[in-house]
């Protein structure tokens, strides 16, 4: 128990002082804190409760173009804005912009909350391969939907506002990192109570058997609902943060990419590993890695390096990071080996 | 919103017709994707992918000269070992394993491809040009171009074909024998590997028939296999694994149902009510079966 909380203060100052020592780095940091929200609330439902979606990416395009629509939509006209060119004619003060990107978080994180809830019974009915299509089907239908809607820009895109003028330059970058660290620090710190509730439990049931579970007297639907509309809540926070960091939306490209973000969930949380508290943050620390390594240097193949990382990691290596090393190291999980099992073991290697 | 599909009811006869000819298109995709769903219990997001790159091979044909309809009969043969390829790769070692995995596995396979045919092919919209001109129906109302009706007549013709195929060669039997029972199968002496490997293959090979096909009827991008995907995924649990009929049908009720969608809500949310469509149908089927289970009580 000492050594974690040694762990977390020293992860905590880590992460305050990190845009100061590595200023160049500030961007990439905040993206891999938004890389570690929305792998660890893949890691709710995906991992724990066993019911892998590819379409958490239509909560995290939500919370995109509701933050931003909200922060342009409460002080000047949206068409206008949405217009080519509008956001040079309406300019945001610092005061409005702040107010506007705290009531659009808001905004972002609870509608697709609701969202979640609304369809979670209809959709989290559906088992296995027929719920992990239902919803690659509900994240792309997103995306072309609202790249066919006039008002938040269609398909030419969304400019959010660009940030106020406060002096600094720095500052932008500075913002946007708290910002995002924050969230990550709020996730973890959710995620990790409610893994030690009975809930995890419920979500583990649900995961192992479900009829089981249900024979067992727990009303699945009601636990699989929730268990979803968290998820949503922090991939609609994590898309409104990223839309304001990316500056730009787009519907396919950014808000609703299945094909980059939408993916990159899954698996950031299979590389760490399904199940774990820790597996996704390490999942997505090594993926953003490597990610970046190949985006700068093979430029243009990444999406071939993807594919075949997808593949690799899929067919040799499903248990993850934390999985191998629980296999190796059963002790440090609390797992009591027996001594004899370990001799035989090496034996049979 | 345009109504004039219903103020003028030649459009509505000419988005039937057009509808049924792409349809038994998607039903000729969807039939290879009930086979290898049917005998190796795999869903292959990289369907669609496979479609396309059917489609490039007819189209170089048509850019070196030759005719593009005989990529109708190039096509599945390159394919057919592509399939192979990619099955000895990496389907066999998914095969047995949880349904997510072979997902995830070919949605791998799928971003791959999507991006090597983008590199090898450019991100242009192509069609291969089949000269075939234009019928004229019902005093000149309805215009219907050659090749669709072309390409309409060869998916008949080769699901005709493959059916004749598996219900009377040696192959056609094995694999109807390891889709039923896979272990029973193996007891009784045949080679499950090589079954599962000719599945995928004539599985891509129909999927370079059908992109072949798109190719001269319609356009091919590199980046437009995943509709086809969700197309054949959607007609399949409409119709049911192994019902034949219902998979023709069901193609040829999407297609039309595409058509009327292009016109009514414009041809900007064409993909997204495929899309839609899928999650409704997915959303019905699990009401329906939910109240079966209820019966049980």
């Amino acid at each position: 128990m000492k050594n974690n909380s040694i762990l977390y203060i020293g992860i905590l100052i880590f992460g305050i002082a990190a845009p100061f020592v590595f200023p160049a780095f500030k961007v990439q940091l905040s993206i891999l804190c938004v890389l570690i929200v929305l792998a660890t609330t893949w890691n709710i439902q995906g991992g724990e409760m066993g019911y892998n979606s590819f379409g958490n990416i239509l909560f995290y395009g939500l919370g995109m173009y509701l933050c931003a629509s909200v922060q342009v939509g409460m002080f000047f006209p949206l068409a206008e804005w949405t217009e080519s060119g509008g956001e040079k004619t309406f300019v945001h003060t610092p005061a409005q912009f702040f107010q506007g990107m705290a009531v659009g978080l808001l905004v972002a994180a609870v509608v697709p909350t609701i969202v979640a809830g609304l369809i979670g019974y209809s959709i989290l009915g559906l088992r296995g391969h027929y719920f992990a299509i239902c919803t690659l089907g509900l994240g792309v239908a997103a995306g072309e939907i609202s790249g066919g809607i006039e008002i938040i820009g269609a398909g030419q895109g969304f400019t959010t506002p660009p940030f106020p003028d406060v002096g600094s330059l720095d500052s932008r970058g500075e913002f946007f990192y708290f910002l995002s660290f924050f969230t990550l620090v709020l996730t973890f710190i959710a995620v990790r109570s409610i893994y030690s509730t009975r809930f995890k439990l419920i979500l583990n049931a649900i995961r192992d058997n479900e009829d089981k579970a249900e024979a067992m007297g727990i009303e699945t639907m009601k636990y699989k609902i929730i268990g979803w509309m968290i998820s949503a809540f922090f991939c609609g926070l994590a898309g409104g943060i990223m839309g304001g960091l990316v500056g730009y939306i787009d519907s396919t490209d950014v808000a609703f990419d299945g094909r980059e973000m939408g993916v990159f969930m899954v698996l950031m949380a299979i590389l760490g590993g399904k199940g774990t508290l820790w597996g996704p943050i390490i999942g997505a620390t090594v993926f953003h890695i490597f990610k970046e390594g190949f985006w700068t240097f093979f430029l243009g193949w990444q999406y071939v390096a993807l594919g075949v990382l997808i593949v690799v990691i899929v067919i040799y290596f499903p248990e993850g990071i934390m999985g191998w090393l629980r296999e190796k190291y059963p002790e440090r999980f609390g797992e009591v080996v027996d001594e004899k099992d370990r001799k035989a073991q090496v034996e049979l290697k | 919103m345009d109504f004039m599909v219903f103020q003028y009811p030649m459009i509505s006869v000419q988005a039937c017709l057009d509808g049924i000819l792409l349809g038994i298109l998607f039903a000729l995709i969807a039939y290879g994707m009930a086979l290898q769903w049917g005998v190796m219990n795999i869903i292959n997001i990289a369907q669609g992918d496979l479609v396309i790159l059917g489609g490039y091979i007819a189209y170089f044909m048509y850019l070196y000269g030759i005719h593009p309809a005989w990529g109708v009969i190039v096509a599945p043969v390159i394919m057919y070992f592509v399939g192979i390829a990619i099955y000895k790769l990496v389907i066999n070692k998914v095969v047995d394993r949880d349904l997510f995995i072979s997902i995830l596995a070919t949605f791998g396979i799928s971003i791959l491809f999507m991006q090597l045919m983008n590199f090898a092919f450019g991100a242009d919209v192509v069609l291969a040009n089949s000269d075939y001109g234009t019928t004229m129906l019902f005093n000149n109302n309805v215009v219907l171009p050659n090749s669709k009706i072309f390409s309409a007549f060869i998916s008949i013709l080769f699901a005709i074909c493959l059916v004749i195929y598996m219900k009377k060669s040696k192959l056609g039997r094995a694999i109807r024998a390891t889709a039923q029972n896979a272990r029973a199968a193996k007891i009784l002496g045949v080679d499950t590997e090589k079954v599962y490997a000719a599945t995928f293959g004539i599985n891509a090979a129909l999927c370079g028939v059908a992109g072949a096909l798109i190719s001269i009827t319609f356009t091919i991008h590199p980046y437009m296999g995943l509709p086809y995907t969700i197309r054949s995924f959607m007609i399949v649990i409409v119709a049911g694994l192994g019902n034949l009929p219902g998979v023709a049908m069901s193609g040829m009720g999407l297609g039309v149902f595409e058509e009327f969608a292009d016109y009514i809500l414009g041809t900007e949310f064409r993909i997204g009510s495929v899309f839609l469509l899928l999650v409704l149908i997915l959303i019905y089927r699990r009401f329906k079966l939910s109240r079966k289970r209820e019966y049980l009580k």
